[in-house]
């Protein structure tokens, strides 16, 4: 058993002592009834042995402190007498302690309620059932979001008077887009040395070093650019969606807006999905720029190919072709970020561990989403034959 | 550790020179203030006046830049939350939206200071708890909901029950009656009241609320000029001071005044 907080230690210990005369009795009450004393006080309450008395005064009179678990305890223990067929002829409070102990007694104390709420294999089997159902209610709701947002986009793009919100806009592309730049340059110029790295290792052993930079030119531009920009965005600015409309969501600001008749979707959602489309797509031509530059630097370190050399090489193995097929990917995966990161923000509830719950189902459900799809688009392109 | 003693008129917290400002704006300018044993003590004061960091300051949320702050004659101001341990468990704190874990039941937010201090059995505690939630007011089947799904006033109650959960002897209370309608206000003020004058508390209570202020406070605490001026409804309402004037005399303190 854990001691109490040495604070919560009492000048003089609680004591009870039962003296019996005949088949009455007093139980004599003394020393500090507080609430560091509850938990030894209670065994001894429950320890009591009362056999054969017939009525009892609980002499409380002479005790130092009481504080409201201790009056608690006396009051239990006078109703616990009672239930067995003892009759409490008179509890002895001293003066200061009355109030308490009658707003306590006055105070419906029923049989304390069932707080806990016990598991049984019936709730395990109606947690299965509730999350299936929940998934798909999740797909069911995300099609009728991706459906309503592409309604209203092509109205705001449509209509002429509409006037499209600019300034949030420009906002957007500035948080996602440039203020992504350092991250993701970092990242894939280190992505490109570790695959040099790889690639000249491997091919070393079949003389085909210089091939190192088709494998990197390749792998970079078709795949890895665009799905690493899109997992780092994913994380950064899908994320950051989740938690500033699920915040507002929170300070009621989303039910404002709908009282005062502002359409949520075009004001929060729109200049958000093209924002980052925009921002996706640039990040990515970037983040492949800078790849083949840190694999550049990798091979004239490791293989002592020259920058011109490796520009040679370069334009063999890779033809304008190779770049589109990367970059078309990225507007879709932006897409997808930034609808699930609305989404996501647009279900919080108005408790603040509901903004973070939300806000990590986005992240995976985006990176996953991702995934997916850029699986998607290679078995499409195989198809194809790009 | 005292419960219910005799009163006698000592100082609980005694806060001297206290200078708190945020960046250029002096929030409190050497500001003293006594608050005694057994007094429910009422905090007023406009918008911006310092009424929650002086609250923050006393408990040792909000470090000031200078002054010195005692309660139960410990340092508060200057000490880092571990040193303040022995007074945690002597004072409980009421925030102003009830502040409960929402990722636990409303027992549980009552058991939290219980389990984190004592060694009672999950049985011992259930039935505290209950007590507790008997004792602002909230029916025995509160105790199994979470924050989320009880009303702003019941919350109110709940964090009320929290802060009272280990028989302290101080009380902050944050605005304890905005946001509830007047009849729900008003059996919270009761409640504050009959909670003081039967555990024998001693209360620091910031409000906008006159009639709280009429119906609970003994002393009134004005927070303005960056200062404290202290006295009674009465006193007050004869203060030459143009904002205290327009607080007391304005026309809804004169009918809350009027009521009295």
């Amino acid at each position: 058993m854990r001691n109490v907080a040495a604070h919560l230690a009492v000048a003089t210990p609680a004591t009870l002592k039962l003296e019996r005369t005949g088949r009455s009795a007093r139980l004599v009450l003394a020393g500090d009834w507080l609430v560091g004393e509850a938990a030894r006080m209670d065994e001894t309450l429950r320890a009591l042995n009362t056999t054969g008395v017939n009525d009892l005064l609980i002499d409380a009179g002479k005790i130092g402190h009481l504080d409201s678990a201790g009056a608690w305890l006396i009051l239990r223990t006078r109703h616990l007498l009672e239930a067995s067929n003892i009759r409490v002829t008179h509890v002895e409070l001293p003066e200061y302690g009355r109030p308490l102990y009658q707003r306590l007694e006055s105070g419906s104390l029923g049989p304390a309620a069932e707080f806990h709420r016990r598991q049984t294999f019936g709730d395990f089997l109606e947690r299965i059932g509730r999350g299936t159902m929940h998934v798909l209610h999740q797909t069911y709701d995300l099609v009728g979001f991706l459906g309503r947002v592409t309604v209203e986009t092509w109205e705001a793009i449509l209509s002429p008077n509409h006037e499209l919100p600019w300034p949030a806009f420009i906002q957007q592309i500035e948080e996602t887009g440039l203020t992504a730049l350092p991250i993701v340059g970092m990242l894939a110029f280190l992505l490109g040395i570790v695959l040099a790295y790889q690639g000249a290792d491997q091919l070393k052993r079949f003389n085909a070093e210089i091939y190192t930079i088709d494998f990197l030119g390749v792998g970079f531009l078709r795949e890895l650019g665009g799905l690493v920009t899109a997992i780092i965005v994913a994380g950064r600015s899908g994320s950051a969606f989740t938690a500033h409309i699920g915040t507002m969501r929170v300070n009621e600001e989303t039910d404002a807006m709908q009282t005062i008749g502002l359409n949520i979707a075009e004001i929060l959602v729109l200049p958000r999905v093209l924002a980052l489309i925009v921002s996706l797509f640039f990040l990515t031509f970037y983040a492949d720029v800078v790849g083949i530059v840190g694999g550049m630097v990798m091979t004239y370190f490791d293989l002592g190919i020259t920058f011109p050399a490796f520009m040679r090489e370069l334009e063999g193995a890779i033809s304008l072709r190779t770049l589109l097929v990367g970059l078309i990917k990225a507007p879709v995966f932006a897409f997808v970020i930034a609808l699930v990161g609305c989404f996501e923000g647009l279900r919080v509830e108005r408790n603040a561990g509901s903004v973070g719950r939300l806000t990590t189902r986005s992240v995976v459900e985006s990176i996953f989403l991702i995934i997916a799809l850029d699986a998607a688009f290679s078995v499409l392109f195989s198809v194809l034959g790009v | 550790m005292s419960g219910l003693t005799p009163g006698d008129k000592e100082a609980v917290i005694q806060i001297r020179q206290l200078v708190n400002a945020f960046g250029d704006s002096v929030i409190h300018d050497h500001l003293d203030l006594d608050v005694y044993r057994g007094e429910v003590l009422g905090v007023v004061g406009g918008s911006g006046a310092g009424k929650s960091v002086l609250l923050r300051s006393i408990v040792g949320l909000n470090r000031p830049l200078a002054g010195s702050i005692k309660v139960f004659g410990q340092e508060t101001a200057q000490e880092d939350g571990e040193d303040l341990r022995g007074l945690q468990l002597r004072w409980g704190v009421l925030f102003q939206e009830g502040a409960l874990f929402s990722s636990q039941t409303v027992a549980q937010n009552i058991q939290v200071p219980m389990r984190r201090w004592t060694p009672m059995s999950e049985d011992l505690m259930d039935q505290l708890a209950a007590m507790k939630l008997a004792l602002v007011g909230l029916a025995a089947d509160a105790g199994a909901k979470f924050p989320s799904e009880i009303s702003g006033g019941m919350k109110k109650r709940a964090g009320l029950a929290r802060a009272l959960a280990l028989d302290p002897e101080l009380l902050f209370l944050d605005e304890p009656t905005s946001g509830l309608d007047p009849i729900s206000a008003a059996q919270f003020d009761d409640l504050v009241r009959n909670l003081q004058r039967s555990l024998g508390l001693t209360v620091f209570l910031v409000t906008h609320d006159l009639d709280t202020l009429r119906a609970t406070c003994d002393r009134i605490a004005v927070l303005v000029n960056r200062k404290v001026k202290l006295g009674t409804i009465e006193s007050l309402s004869r203060d030459p001071d143009p904002w205290i004037h327009e607080y007391f005399c304005g026309p809804r303190g004169r009918a809350a005044l009027e009521h009295a």
